[in-house]
This record gives structure tokens, sequence and C-alpha cells, in this order.
């Protein structure tokens, strides 16, 4: 069972990038995503920012020869999964291969709008909007153009879904039941979740500052991450066999509340401890951590008390890439999973962007400049509602 | 893996009532007849929780406590739909007063993964919590990952439950489909015109890795395939082979057919092609039609295996196969020995 699981591709579609490359520019440049709300189409458009996927949803469908009334988190999906396999050179058709994928909001996107016109009368509102409502029609879509059916399904732990399905695919493969996952998760902006953080107070209406002392909140954002992980014998196969693996992963529960982490972090520090272990590394080992850090006031203090209970003088370098694609939910594990692999491939540590006063609690502080670095393991953490914690750990295959 | 407990909240009161006089409906769906919340949970949670929420909690405290285990070492759950009372609640509410004047509570409540959450909340079990969304096979997809956390050696219990729920907007919406028909449940199976009835329910089991004293049935196998081009007899008898399991070994064999006369097609000619002179019964008729109903087959399959023990004769079922194809897409095979 200890078998490697390689990471031979990667794919994201992102509010600063349609690509990999154009994600990596803007990472490295420090350019964010967030702005005036232009595509959603909410009450709360000048007060509070998002980071948008630039590409409209017809841009998107005449790019991927999808009909239009496609759910944006279908579109977004099939982008960012479709990079993913062309960036592995890997083709999948001859293998056993899966795909994985997670959401929050499913095809919610489309339903909002059904919505309107069926309360008015319960025959009203085109069903085209709604046949594609089940979060796991959203990933059908994808999966059908892909042509991938030797294993689909859908993971929905809120904010940490995405990382819940990566951590899956590598177990899938351990244990010989596929050869080739393309794993991650995809969530569009809606009006439902912007309005449902919204409610709880936890927007910020200037741009989030994640791990901040003064932080207000998050910015919701969109987009879809991909990875495709890859069995030994695949790898192997491969012109070129790929460098970084995925070693370590833990799902772990706060148990404290439905939506509010832990002061301490409990989940947290669980999740970040069992990935540790599972990737037989010391906290020391770690050379990066790309946080959960939405910027929120609970999330940040309970995330940055268990890296502070755990790392305890070992603190390593920390960021969170949420301050340039704000807070992308069900895609966000993934979309930071992509971050970290291209961290370790590019030897780079991204800035946390707009920081400016620690946290009076913690004893460190994130990175704020982009840092060149060889990086052999990097952490990503996951948190959701429902108290779903989930770490990976991504490092670099040596010998 | 094994069965060590399987709990249902459904339209059906217990199993000894279903065996002596099953509930029947009529209408165009099955609802659950829920239990005394109060037994399971705080009555001040009671207030707060939604009907999916309180007739999962209900479904899985029921399963650890015939299972005799305080405290799984992960929960899984599948929902094809999730909370849809708290996402409609939100969503109607965020329509008619134009994102204005809203309250977090049903937001917060609606996310999937609220049923697994809220479990893990009421038992302090900081353990693996999944929730799989995948349609006709997000239960499958629960049970695969059950299997595959007890294969790596991460768990020794788990529970693992499906949940989904019928309300007002969804039925109606889903009505607009043409997939439903006025009919009477315990005459559905056989009413041979187009449509069904929609069902509901909350299954939760108690898997283990190695066999306990009270484990009830241990699960061979399990599989589930997506838009397969394999005919399904082949996928059987190939699931069968695989198990070294002859046809003539099993003893009962549930099938979800569920009175649509054009899906119905489908499992007669299986059962006339693979299983001609065999006890094949449906459950549909039951629990109604749902993306997550192969989790009561589970459940009335467990609970006949368990019946059959205590009464002990010769129509004890001791080997039982589940095939259910929800809506021709998702093929998922069970099967299960008494042990």
């Amino acid at each position: 069972m200890s078998q490697k699981v390689y990471i031979a591709g990667v794919g994201i579609i992102s509010a600063i990038g349609n690509n990999v490359g154009e994600n990596l520019a803007s990472l490295k440049d420090g350019n964010a995503g967030m702005q005036q709300m232009e595509r959603l189409q909410s009450v709360h458009k000048d007060k509070l920012p998002v980071a948008e996927v630039s590409l409209s949803n017809d841009e998107l469908c005449s790019q991927l020869k999808l009909p239009n009334h496609i759910s944006r988190s279908a579109l977004l999906s099939t982008v960012a999964a479709k990079e993913a396999i062309s960036n592995s050179g890997i083709d999948i058709h001859k293998w056993r291969t899966g795909f994985i994928s997670a959401t929050s909001v499913g095809g919610m996107d489309k339903t909002e709008n059904f919505f309107t016109e069926f309360l008015a009368d319960h025959q009203n509102g085109d069903l085209k909007n709604v046949v594609n409502h089940e979060c796991g029609a959203v990933t059908e879509i994808t999966a059908d153009h892909l042509g991938i059916r030797d294993f689909v399904t859908t993971v929905s732990t809120a904010c940490s879904s995405s990382a819940n399905s990566i951590f899956l695919a590598a177990r899938l493969i351990r244990q010989g039941f596929l050869d080739v996952v393309v794993a991650g998760g995809t969530d569009s902006l809606t009006k439902f979740t912007l309005n449902g953080f919204n409610t709880l107070m936890i927007l910020d209406s200037q741009y989030c500052q994640p791990f901040d002392e003064n932080r207000r909140g998050l910015n919701l954002g969109e987009g879809a991450g991909y990875l495709v992980l890859v069995s030994e014998k695949v790898a192997e196969s491969m012109d070129q066999k790929p460098e970084i693996a995925l070693s370590g992963w833990c799902n772990a529960n706060d148990a404290h509340h439905q939506t509010a982490s832990s002061p301490d972090g409990t989940g947290n520090y669980l999740a970040m401890k069992g990935a540790l272990k599972k990737a037989d590394l010391k906290p020391a080992d770690i050379d990066y951590i790309n946080l959960h850090g939405t910027g929120t006031n609970n999330n940040d203090i309970a995330e940055g008390t268990a890296i502070k209970n755990l790392f305890e003088g070992n603190y390593p370098p920390v960021s969170s890439t949420k301050s340039f694609t704000g807070h992308t939910l069900g895609a966000s594990g993934a979309i930071e999973a992509v971050y970290s692999v291209l961290a370790i491939r590019e030897g780079l540590i991204f800035p946390n962007l707009r920081f400016e006063t620690q946290m009076k609690e913690l004893p460190f502080a994130p990175v704020t400049e982009l840092q060149h670095k060889e990086l052999r393991n990097v952490m990503s953490n996951s948190f959701g509602f429902g108290g779903n914690c989930s770490s990976l750990i991504f490092s670099k295959v040596i010998g | 893996m094994y069965i060590r407990s399987a709990s249902a909240v459904s339209p059906q009161a217990s199993f000894n009532q279903m065996l002596s006089t099953p509930a029947v409906y009529t209408g165009d769906k099955l609802n659950c007849i829920e239990p005394d919340y109060s037994k399971y949970i705080d009555p001040k949670l009671i207030r707060r929780m939604s009907r999916i929420i309180k007739m999962g909690v209900a479904a899985a405290m029921e399963a650890l406590k015939d299972a005799e285990l305080s405290m799984p070492d992960a929960i899984i759950t599948g929902t094809a739909y999730g909370c849809l009372a708290d996402t409609d609640a939100f969503l109607s509410r965020m329509v008619e007063f134009n994102e204005e004047l809203l309250s977090p509570t049903s937001f917060i409540q609606s996310t999937h993964n609220t049923v697994g959450a809220q479990i893990a909340l009421m038992l302090h079990c900081h353990h693996y919590n999944n929730t799989y969304v995948h349609r006709g096979s997000s239960f499958e997809a629960a049970v695969l990952d059950t299997q595959s956390l007890l294969e790596e050696g991460e768990a020794e219990n788990i529970l693992v439950g499906a949940v989904d729920e019928i309300i007002e907007n969804s039925h109606a919406i889903i009505s607009r489909f043409g997939i439903y028909k006025e009919s009477e449940s315990n005459k559905l199976l056989n009413s041979g015109t187009d449509g069904t009835m929609a069902g509901e329910g909350a299954s939760f089991f108690v898997f283990s890795k190695n066999k306990e004293q009270n484990s009830i049935a241990k699960l061979e196998d399990v599989k589930t395939y997506y838009k397969t081009g394999r005919k399904a007899e082949n996928i059987i008898h190939n699931f069968l082979m695989e198990n070294n399991v002859p046809v003539e070994n099993l003893d009962l064999i549930i099938l979800g057919n569920n009175g649509d006369s054009k899906t119905d097609e489908h499992y007669n000619t299986v059962a006339q092609h693979l299983f001609g002179g065999k006890r094949l019964v449906g459950y549909k008729n039951y629990c109604g039609e749902y993306p997550t109903s192969s989790a009561f087959a589970l459940w009335m399959a467990t609970m006949m295996i368990e019946h059959g023990k205590k009464i002990n004769n010769a129509t004890s079922p001791k080997k039982i196969l589940i095939y259910n194809n929800y809506k021709l897409k998702y093929p998922s095979l069970y099967l299960l020995s008494a042990c």
C-alpha cells in the first residue's frame, strides 16, 4: 500500500485567469481578481465585490460547443478538467479512468432564475433550467464531455468539497480500483450563496484581508480546478515521469457548530496532523502552507491557532491565495491544490495580498511578497460548513 | 465488510409492521412515517431541524444503538437532492423579498453535508465525515468510500446512510417531467402503465471491517456503473461470477422495478433471462421511487436476513442479491450473505 499517487496534470479557471498559465502569471504579478460585480445580477451589486471568471456563459459555451442552458458550474468545470487532461498528455481512454468532482451550488445559478417564474405559477419556468440542478448533473455534463465512464461521482461537503474528491481519487488509485482520476471541483457565483453568506454577515464590502488583525470577512469567487492523479504504473508509462505526488491527506470534523469553527480549530488541527501522519512527515518538513484563509474573523483565528499549536516553533511560510481568487467554495480545495502543485513545480511561495497587521493572537504572519524557494512539501487546507476539515500534502518525489 | 445494524425512517412504520400489514398509499407519492424524535434528539434541537435532518439523525442514532456502537470511525452520507426544504425556504424568500430581509438559518442548513454534520455534532465525532451527491448512485458512492476506507485501514466501524426528501415544490417540478402517476402503492408494481410514485427516506447502517458477534450479514460485494454500454444481464452475470455465486445459490433477488411500464420491461427481461424460477421481490411499493432508494432495499434485505435467522426455517434467505437501476442510468448491485 505504499504505492505513490502522482500528479500528472493540472487545469484551472478562476477570476485571475482562464488557464494555468494565466493563473500563474497573476499569482506572480500580484494581480487579484476581485472587482465590482458584473455578471451576477444581484441587488448587492454595488456593495459586495466578487471575484468573477472573465468569460461569459456565451463565450464558455461557444468554446466548449455546449448549449447555453447549461449551468455555469458545469461550463467552468469542463474548461478546467479538459485543460488538466491535455496538460497531463495522457490518453485517458487507454486506462481505467474516473472523474470525481465536487460542488456546493451545483446548477443553482440556473435554478434561482427558474424559481422567479416558478413561484409566480408552478407551471411556469423553463424546465431546461432546472434539469441540471443536482450537483451530480453538473458533474455528468463534464464527465460526458470528456468521455469518462469508468467511475463518476460527486462530493459535497461545502467549502472543503474538492479536497475530499482529490484524496478519494488517490485512495481509489492506491487500491487498484482506477489507474487515472481527474479530480477536483467547481462552483459558480450565485445569488443564493451571495445572499446566504451575506445573512451570516461574513462578506467583506472591501477586498478581503485574510489573516490580518483587522480582517472583515470574505469575498466570494468562482472557478474550477482539477488534477490528473495517476498510479505508479501510469506514471512510469509517461514520457516524463511526474515529479509531484499527493503524499498525505486527512479528513476530520470539528464537531463544534454547523457553520462556525471552534476557537482552537480542533478540526483544522486534526486534519493537518492526520495529513502529516499519512505522509509520514514532521511539522518541520512542511515548506509552505496554502491556507484556507477566508478572511473571516472566525476562520482565520481557528486555523491560525491550530497552526500555532501544531507547528510550534517551526512556523512554515503561509499565505491565503483567496486574497487573489476570493472564496470559490466547493472549488477552493482543488484550485488551491493546483496552486500548491504549481508552488512546488515553480519553486514559488505566493503572497497573501493586502496584508497589513499581524493578528495579535498569532506568533506568525503570512508571506506578503512572492518568494523563490525550493519546496519539497506543501500543505493545502480546506475547511467548510458542517465542521468538515480536510488537509492535503503535495510532495516533490525524490529519486 | 459486515453489516452490524440497519435502520430506516421510511413510508413503513417498521419492518415488522411492513411484514404483517404494510402501509398503503394512494396518490402519486409515499411519505415517511416519522418516529417520535424526542427518543433521539434534544427537544431544543428538534425545533430547529428540518424534516430531512431529523429523519437522517433518527435513523443514524437507531443504527448506532442497534450496533451497540457509541462512536463510529467515520460518518458517510449519500443524498441526491440534499436538504431540499431548507434550500427551498431560502431560495423562495430570496426571490419573493428580492434579496432582502433574509435570515441565515435555512441557508446554513441547506448544504448537502448538513445531515452528516449534525450527526457528528450530536456525537461529538471528530472523525472522517464525507457526503456524496451523485444522483442515482449517491448511496453507492458512500458505500464504496466505506469499503475503501476500511481497506485503507483508516476505520473499523463506519456509519453510512442515505437521505432524500420530497417537498411540495420539488414534487411539483419533478411532476412536470411526467415521471409520476396516481396509483395505489400496493398495486403499483403491477400497474402496467407509464409513471411511478415518488418516495423518500433515510436509511443508515453500521458497517464493520471484521465480523462481530452482532453482525447480521456480510456485504460480499457492491458495484455501481455509470452509463455503461454493457447489457444488464452481462453486468449481473459477471458480478455473480466474480463472487463465485451461481444464480442457484441465491435465495432471493430484490429488484428495483417501480411500476413504470417504460422501465419495468428492463427488469422483466433481466428476470426472464437470469432468474427463471427464483424468488423475486420488488421494494418500491413500500418506499416509492427516489434516487437513493437502494439504501431502503439494503435495509430491507438486512432485516429479512435478521428476521430469517430468528424464525430459522427453510424459507429464511441466506443469500440475497439486490439489483436497482435508477432511471436505467445507474445500475447497482449488492450481494449479501447471512452470517
